[in-house]
This record gives structure tokens, sequence and C-alpha cells, in this order.
């Protein structure tokens, strides 16, 4: 059995930045556990631009920003194994994890950061009817065998899904000379960032279909064409507006789940919008000692903010470690009001001396809203908006001050005014 | 005139109204930085946009690697840089950060690698 500090289960942007972030803060030993070849997580086949510009100031491609990170990593004595897949976490902090070369591997941790990511939802969790030809993906999976395995899947593509994956992949296959025929939308709004329906759909004059979804695909062997309908207010196909569509590769881009398994197997409690875990502040579980941090706690879309959310979870698990923790938190529950999906931290320690930033999502588009703080039923902060999707992830933050003046009794609430 | 624009200088995307008349840009608002009014200001005389894609590579661990522009080229030339970038092959070890392609089609724009191979 091996004896670390840390464990930190994956080394993509959110495992590395929480992992030298607690180096910083003086841990000792530090081990990161990755189950792909390499560091980096799915910035490596994120090869567009966009990534770094808040945190580095300059405009970098997937790779190139994870690059930054590793480069950090090895200047430092953290191990990195590579090719290792994390099986099992139990209740006293015990990692087990598997490879090649040392085979099964137990790990006995002080505290542990989750930054396994999350995964695309796959078809099945799609109601189309037809047949089970090829030529179906994600639009995730397209990703890889275009800008990894230089390979192109197909010729005419229609997109399932705005996310922003999807819209992406939209813009790489124009480029590459496929004709994109169409991206489908079930909702009313898209998913995705407004900056890439302009730079990916409208620049290339690919038509965006709100409210409407593919009912059938057609095709024996390869995918030789879908039919879409446009959906009432109650998401269901209107049978009037079915339309034929030739195509031979069906992308889908309809969301993304957390990767929570090992999560969920410790028996730490999950939100159940975020399907992430539910954490205080300083992005610890509900487990002591046990830390979650990026897109396995909830989906974010810019890397920036994942590294920041990865440095909170790894000074508090630096904090843990090295006994400087709250060993008596007292918790207050952040509760979403009128509009607010969900917010991330769920709870906060009053105890806290420091300003705590809340991050949340909204339900549908507003125009001309406020975002408003409301603690203890007095309006702490209102701040204009112009524009919230739930695309967008915001936040707002709640004063030092303010933490301070309350008591296990208060409230926080957020929510939107319009 | 007037024209409602999205920044995608970032991934904020703020919206940003220019005005202009045939001569000039007489003002950019809505934008939160600097580089807004910058990229307003290209939009409405001269669209451009920074170019990924990949290259192909002899010998390397993956068969191609991701490429980029070092700046910006016109919007209106990205099918026509894409037809060079395909027409390139590489070969290993390549370095994040060598040029592949000097000054394409005299756009003044380097296409270099964003990774190694
Ligand atoms: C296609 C796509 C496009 C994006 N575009 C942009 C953009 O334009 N701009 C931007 O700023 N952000 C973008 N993002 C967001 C950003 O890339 C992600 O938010 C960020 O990569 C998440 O980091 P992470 O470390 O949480 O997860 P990941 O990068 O997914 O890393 C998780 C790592 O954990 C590993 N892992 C999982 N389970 C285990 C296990 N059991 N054992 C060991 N290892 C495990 C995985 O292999 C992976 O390497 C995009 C994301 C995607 C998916
Ligand atoms: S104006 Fe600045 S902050 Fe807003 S989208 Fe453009 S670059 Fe980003």
């Amino acid at each position: 059995m091996l004896n670390y500090d840390l464990v930190v289960v994956g080394g993509g942007p959110a495992g590395m930045a929480a992992a030298l972030k607690a180096k910083e803060c003086g841990v000792d030993s530090i081990i990161v556990l990755e189950r792909a070849e390499a560091l980096g997580g799915i910035l490596e086949q994120c090869i567009h631009t966009g990534f770094g510009l808040h945190y580095f100031g300059e405009e970098l491609s997937g790779p190139e920003y994870a690059a930054k990170f590793i480069e950090q990593v090895e200047k430092t004595d953290i191990t990195v194994k590579t090719d290792t897949m994390v099986l099992d976490i139990d209740g006293n902090n015990l990692v087990t994890a598997v490879n090649k070369a040392d085979g099964l591997l137990k790990i006995q941790a002080k505290a542990i950061v989750l930054a396994m990511g999350c995964r695309e939802r796959p078809r099945g969790a799609l109601e189309i009817s037809g047949t089970r030809a090829s030529g179906i993906m994600t639009a995730g999976t397209a990703q890889k065998y275009v800008n990894l395995d230089g390979y192109m899947p197909g010729k005419k593509v229609v997109i399932l899904g705005s996310g922003d994956i999807g819209l992406i992949m939209a813009r790489r296959m124009t480029l590459e000379g496929a004709e994109v025929k169409v991206v489908c939308e079930l909702m009313p709004y898209s998913g995705g960032l407004t900056r890439n329906i302009v730079q990916c759909l409208d620049d290339f004059g690919i038509p965006l279909k709100l409210s409407t979804t593919v009912v059938e695909t057609h095709g024996k062997d390869r995918l030789e064409g879908v039919t879409i309908a446009q959906v009432d207010e109650k998401l269901q196909p209107i049978e009037s507006t079915k339309e034929y569509i030739e195509c031979d590769t069906l992308m889908l881009s309809v969301g993304l789940i957390p990767e929570n398994e090992l999560t969920k197997n410790v028996g730490i409690g999950i939100d159940r919008i975020t399907n992430g875990a539910v954490v205080d502040e300083m992005r610890q579980t509900d487990h002591k000692g046990i830390f979650a941090c990026g897109n396995v706690l909830h989906v974010h879309d810019l890397v920036d903010y994942v590294t920041l959310e990865a440095q909170i979870a790894g000074k508090g698990a630096a904090d843990y470690i090295l006994g400087k923790c709250d060993n008596e938190p007292c918790y207050v529950n952040t509760t979403t009001g009128n509009g607010v999906r969900y917010l991330v931290p769920q709870k906060v320690n009053i105890n806290n001396k420091e300003a705590v930033k809340l991050y949340f999502r909204v339900g549908r588009i507003y125009k001309n809203a406020k975002v408003i703080l409301e603690c203890d039923g007095k309006i702490i902060s209102s701040k204009k908006k112009v524009k919230l999707a739930p695309g967008e992830m915001e936040d707002v933050v709640i004063p030092a001050d303010v933490l301070a003046g309350m008591t296990p009794e208060s409230s926080i609430v957020v929510r939107v005014e319009e | 005139m007037k024209r409602e624009l999205i920044c995608v200088a970032c991934p904020l995307g703020c919206t940003v109204t220019v005005e202009y008349n045939d001569e000039e840009i007489l003002s950019v608002t809505g934008n939160t930085c600097k580089r807004g009014e910058a990229y307003a200001k290209t939009e409405i005389t001269n669209p451009t946009r920074s170019l990924t894609s990949s290259v192909k590579v002899n010998g390397g661990v993956l068969p191609v690697v991701p490429v980029k522009s070092s700046k910006p080229v016109p919007k209106s030339m990205l099918f026509d840089c894409m037809k060079v970038i395909n027409s390139v092959t590489v070969d290993a070890p390549v370095k994040i950060g060598q040029v592949i392609i000097e000054n394409i089609l005299d756009t003044g724009a380097d296409i270099i690698a964003t990774n190694n191979d």
C-alpha cells in the first residue's frame, strides 16, 4: 500500500490546478491519477482557440492551455501516474486504482480531490426511432476522430443539440469540406455560448432550428438520412412539420453528465440538478477530506472557471491536510430563488472570514433582468444584466461582513427579477 | 448607421453596439473591455477570424498535429487558407509553437503548431 497526503483523481485542467495549488500551499506528497495516456483531459481534443483569455490574458487553444499546466506540474515533485484508472474510493479515503505497470494499486490518502470531468449524454438517453446504422455519434467522439485521429467521419452532417461541442464541430466539419445541413435544438433556446453560434453557425450560414428535434433515423448499414420535426410546448413532435433530410452523419450534442460513479460509491450526497456532489465553499463534499472541482462538480463552459474552482478545492484540501480546517463548521444552505436552476456551493460555512462567490445558472433566457442576492430577507446586492442565458454561468458574491453577521438560522437566496 | 454585434473576441460574448457612417466609426458601446472595441471596428471594416485546424504528421505519435493562425485572417479567406493547410505534411517531431506555414497567403499570419507530436 502507498501513502500520499493528497490523491487527485483525474489529470485534466481541474486535477492539475488543484494539485498545483495544494503543492503551493505546502502539501508534501501529492499524486495525480489519470486514465488517459497523458495529462490534459478533454482539452487535448479541443483544438479551437478561446481558452485562457481570463486566466492567462491570451487566447489559447485547448492543448496550449493544458500544456501551460503540464509544464508547471513537471517542475514540481508531484507524482503523476497516467494510464491509471481509479476503480474505487472507500469511506476511509483508501483509493484503489489499476494500471498495466503496477497492476492493482492501493493508496491511502489523507485527502482526495475528485476531478473526473464529465462525459457526453449518449444516444440511448434520447428517444429516436430507427435503425442502428453507423454514422451516429456524439459530437465529442467526432471531435476526437477529426482532431486526434485525423479522420473525417462523414460528408453530409446533421447535428442534434446546440451545445458548444456541437457548434464547434459544425464549424470544424464545414472548414474540412463537409456540408453541415442543420443544427436542431429541442429547446426554444440554444445551450451553447452566443459567440459559438455567431462564429460557428452564422459565419457559415448554417441554419439553427430551435424547438426542433430528430424523430427518426434512416439507413441500414450506413445512415442515409434523418426525419426532423418541430416540437410543441410539451416538447412533443408535431406530425405536420416532419421533414426528411439526407445525411450520412448525425452528431449528438445533447448535454454533458458529470462522471460521478466513484463519488456515489463513497456515499457522497449528490445535487439533483447539477448531478455533482453537494459541496461547501471550499468545495468539500459531505465526506470529510474529499473535495470536488471542475466538470465533475458541475458542467462548466469556460475552462478558466474550472481552473479557479480547482484552486479553491486545492487550497481546501491543503488546509484539511495541514490541520488548518475549521473543525466545527456552521453551515447555511444556499437557496435557489425564482429563475435560478442551481447554486454552487450548496452550503457556506459562516465562520469563514472571506467573501464567497456563488456560481449559478438560470433556467431560461432573460433580457434586462436583475440578479438579486438576499440574505435574511435583506437585499445585499442587485446586479443589472442585459442578458442571462442557461448556457452561460453567472456568479454573485456574498461579502465577508454579511457572512460575519449570520447565524445558523440565516438564509441565502439568489433570484432573478425581470 | 447602427449595428448590434456579438463580440467573439472572448467567450463572454458581450453585445456591442456600433454607430458608424460611410467614413468612420462614431461610437462603440456595450463592450466590457478594449478588445471588444477593436473587434467591433474590424468587424465593420474588414471582418477577421482566427483559424484552427490540424496538419498531417509523418512519423508522430498521432497522425495529425493541431495548428492555429498566429493572428486572425480575413473571414473571406478561411477556405483558401484551409486548402493550403490541408496540402501540407510535416515530419515529426513537431514542437508546440513551431511555425508550420509562414505568412499564409500573404495574410501576415503564420500557421503554428499548438501541441507537440
Ligand atoms: C468539446 C468541448 C469544448 C469546449 N470548449 C471550450 C472553449 O471553447 N473554451 C473554454 O474555455 N472551455 C471550453 N470547454 C470547457 C473545458 O474544456 C472543460 O470545462 C474543462 O476541460 C473541464 O476540466 P476538467 O478537468 O473538469 O475535466 P476533463 O478535462 O474532462 O478532465 C477529467 C480527466 O479525468 C480523467 N478521469 C475520469 N475518470 C477517471 C478515473 N476513474 N480514473 C482516472 N482518471 C479519470 C479523464 O480521463 C480526464 O482526463 C469545452 C469542453 C468540451 C468538452
Ligand atoms: S468585449 Fe471584451 S469581455 Fe466582452 S466579449 Fe469582447 S473581449 Fe470578451
